[in-house]
């Protein structure tokens, strides 16, 4: 069943509490995102984005707010349920791999599916599978240490798809390598989108949102734009409240 | 996640650094190796006695009859202790009044002052085993017969020191000189000891105890030795006999004089000996205990540094779905594995070490009692062996859940972001 609505936010707010201020990462923030998307969630540092991955991601829960993801209201779940929202329906990929540097690549890549419950015969098949998508099939016996910054980033992508997620979410995925090896492997997350995965790009950086086909700006924990990443307006940094544009 | 997985897992935990593995255990390796030394040693005691009491006989039974210790008033007569046990075969094999005679001997011009003279009856000796009641085989000649007590004859049966070492051999027909009268050896017994030595067991003299009485000057029997028919009648047979000196000991008002005799068995001198030991081994395993709990500790506090450690790590784990449980269960199995192996290296370890103390002291142990036929064995049993290799097992499971249940609770974004 194709859902049409797979990430729905509505008038979600996360805030922390500092003392005795109160700091609204994310202040009334709704969007939704259908299956087969790519988008980007683009801000500065401090305008909320990784909250808004914390949150897409079931790392965290908003304060108030719901969010459904696959047509299930993940808003108020617990740790333990989190985590198993986690390992069925998201793929993560990070800044710095977050590789476990004492596993092999191919044990690395079955983590998702030993924690999913999967028998040892079908994680071995499916992590080959997964690692022959990023060509890296013949390195499985490798440690991560023993592999290229681009090579161990493809690694974390294969784990990422090996539990075959509904929602591909990486988190600055180029943010460590060089702009070579980082193109790279921006087009191989358009790739994986043209195959028909979803995909959630979490950046500061404009010139690598703008690969997405949908771009969310946010800036101090609200939505100031959402929608087509061609448009002029898109890669435009609004100005400061107050500020005159000077163009 | 299965716990094969979890068990892999820690086992390549453990080999990324060794030196801090060996480290970890080594409380634990001292701990259960302690352990185990103490329960061999215990156990080499144990049998040792066992062997000694199996040899001298767990069925004897000591009855002193001091009366009033003036040996004026009314003492039980040996005829009358002989008519006790009499009445009692089905618990009673023998009895025998036994007279110490003092000491010393002469054999032509040589005198030999640490010859024990002792008195005793032909009941001493059994004719169905060829033995003595105190275990010593009957070798050449006869025993003391009846018709010897009943005529006060000056005869004597000796020990192999005495016909080797003093008579030179061949001692049967020869005379000894006790008290300025002389003796003809009837019979030898066999040598008791791995060598024969002065004042030994082999050192001995045995003569009618009616003549031992006139050599001491005392003119009542104050140490009876008696023989139960096994070792499950020994505290029937003790029971009686307290019953029977009680009813002796006591005058017309009917009070009783319980301070006038006393009862003991090789039974419960065996027991009590065993119970001290007992007693002795609990207090020392509980002081290696102690090293147990220390080296408990030591793995708590390693694996809260390898909690914080691999925080990242958990992370990691935590955002591809790992549950609370699955965490807290990789680590409790590592703590686990950790002492588990800890037990084993112990075990090994203190088996060897009291195989190799068992052989040092052991030896010098049994030279020193001066028992023939008798080993020391320092061996675990094979329930103290289960017992340590369990109890290493949880002591790493209970104190790796307070770690580990700091890294399930680890939060994840926390736990990504940690450095």
């Amino acid at each position: 069943m194709v859902l049409e609505q797979l990430i729905q936010l509505r008038d979600v707010y996360k805030i922390y509490q500092m003392g005795e201020e109160a700091v609204h990462a994310l202040d009334g923030v709704s969007f939704s995102i259908s299956q087969g998307e790519f988008v980007a969630i683009v801000g500065s540092s401090g305008s909320g984005k990784s909250t808004a991955m914390n949150i897409i991601g079931c790392l965290d829960v908003p304060t108030s707010g719901t969010y459904h993801l696959g047509g299930t209201d993940v808003s108020t779940m617990d740790d333990d349920q989190q985590a198993e929202i986690r390992n069925k329906m998201l793929g993560f990929i990070f800044q710095q791999y977050n590789l476990i540097p004492k596993l092999t690549v191919q044990e690395n890549v079955e983590l998702p599916l030993l924690y999913g419950g999967i028998s040892a015969e079908e994680r071995h098949k499916r992590a080959v599978q997964s690692l022959e998508r990023v060509g890296l099939a013949d390195k499985r016996r490798n440690l991560p240490s023993q592999l290229s910054g681009g090579q161990q980033q493809r690694v974390s992508i294969a784990r990422a798809l090996a539990g075959e997620p509904s929602v591909i979410l990486a988190d600055e995925p180029t943010g460590a390598l060089d702009s070579r090896t980082g193109r790279e492997v921006l087009s191989f997350l358009q790739k994986l989108n043209a195959e028909g995965d979803t995909v959630v790009l979490i950046t500061h950086d404009n010139s690598i949102a703008v690969k997405a086909k949908r771009i969310i700006r946010l800036q101090d924990g609200k939505i100031v734009y959402d929608g087509d990443a061609r448009a002029p307006e898109a890669v435009v940094q609004p100005l400061e409240s107050g500020e005159e544009a000077e163009a | 996640m299965n716990v094969s997985q979890s068990f892999k897992l820690a086992i390549k935990s453990l080999q990324t650094s060794k030196m801090r593995a060996f480290l970890t255990m080594l409380g634990i390796i001292i701990g259960v190796g302690a352990v185990i030394v103490i329960i061999s040693l215990g156990n080499g005691l144990t049998g040792m006695v066992e062997q000694q009491v199996e040899k001298v006989g767990v069925t004897q039974i000591y009855a002193y009859t001091w009366g009033q210790g003036d040996g004026t008033t009314s003492n039980v007569t040996p005829e009358e202790m002989y008519a006790f046990t009499d009445s009692h075969p089905d618990v009673f094999e023998g009895i025998t009044p036994w007279v110490s005679g003092g000491q010393g001997v002469r054999y032509g011009n040589e005198e030999h002052k640490k010859t024990g003279i002792y008195g005793v009856s032909e009941d001493m000796y059994r004719p169905r085993t060829g033995t003595t009641l105190d275990g010593a085989r009957l070798e050449k000649g006869r025993y003391l017969q009846y018709v010897d007590i009943l005529t006060r004859s000056d005869v004597c049966v000796v020990g192999a020191y005495v016909e080797q070492v003093i008579l030179g051999g061949d001692a049967v027909g020869k005379s000894l000189s006790i008290g300025g009268v002389p003796y003809t050896v009837v019979g030898v017994l066999a040598q008791n000891s791995e060598e024969l030595r002065e004042g030994s067991g082999d050192d001995q003299v045995f003569i009618p105890y009616p003549n031992a009485m006139r050599l001491s000057g005392s003119s009542v029997v104050q140490l009876y030795q008696m023989t139960a028919t096994s070792r499950d009648t020994v505290t029937e047979a003790q029971a009686l006999l307290l019953d029977f000196l009680q009813t002796f000991y006591h005058d017309e008002n009917g009070e009783y004089f319980f301070d006038w005799y006393y009862v003991q068995s090789m039974l419960d001198q065996v027991n009590q000996i065993n119970a001290m030991m007992g007693i002795a081994m609990a207090v020392l395993v509980a002081i290696a205990a102690i090293s147990l709990l220390v080296g408990g500790i030591g793995i708590m506090n390693i694996m809260l540094v390898s909690v914080t450690e691999r925080t990242r790590e958990i992370g990691i784990r935590k955002s591809l779905g790992a549950k609370r449980r699955d965490i807290r269960r990789q680590f409790i199995i590592e703590a686990g594995t950790t002492s588990a192996i800890g037990g084993i290296i112990g075990i090994l370890f203190g088996c060897l070490m009291a195989m190799g103390i068992g052989t040092l002291f052991g030896g010098m142990l049994v030279q020193s009692l001066g028992a023939s036929g008798i080993t020391f064995s320092a061996t675990p049993t094979l329930g103290a062996i289960g017992i340590s290799f369990g109890v290493s097992v949880g002591i790493g499971i209970l104190f790796g859940y307070l770690p580990a249940n700091k890294a399930a609770k680890l939060n994840p974004i926390d736990a990504l972001r940690y450095d």
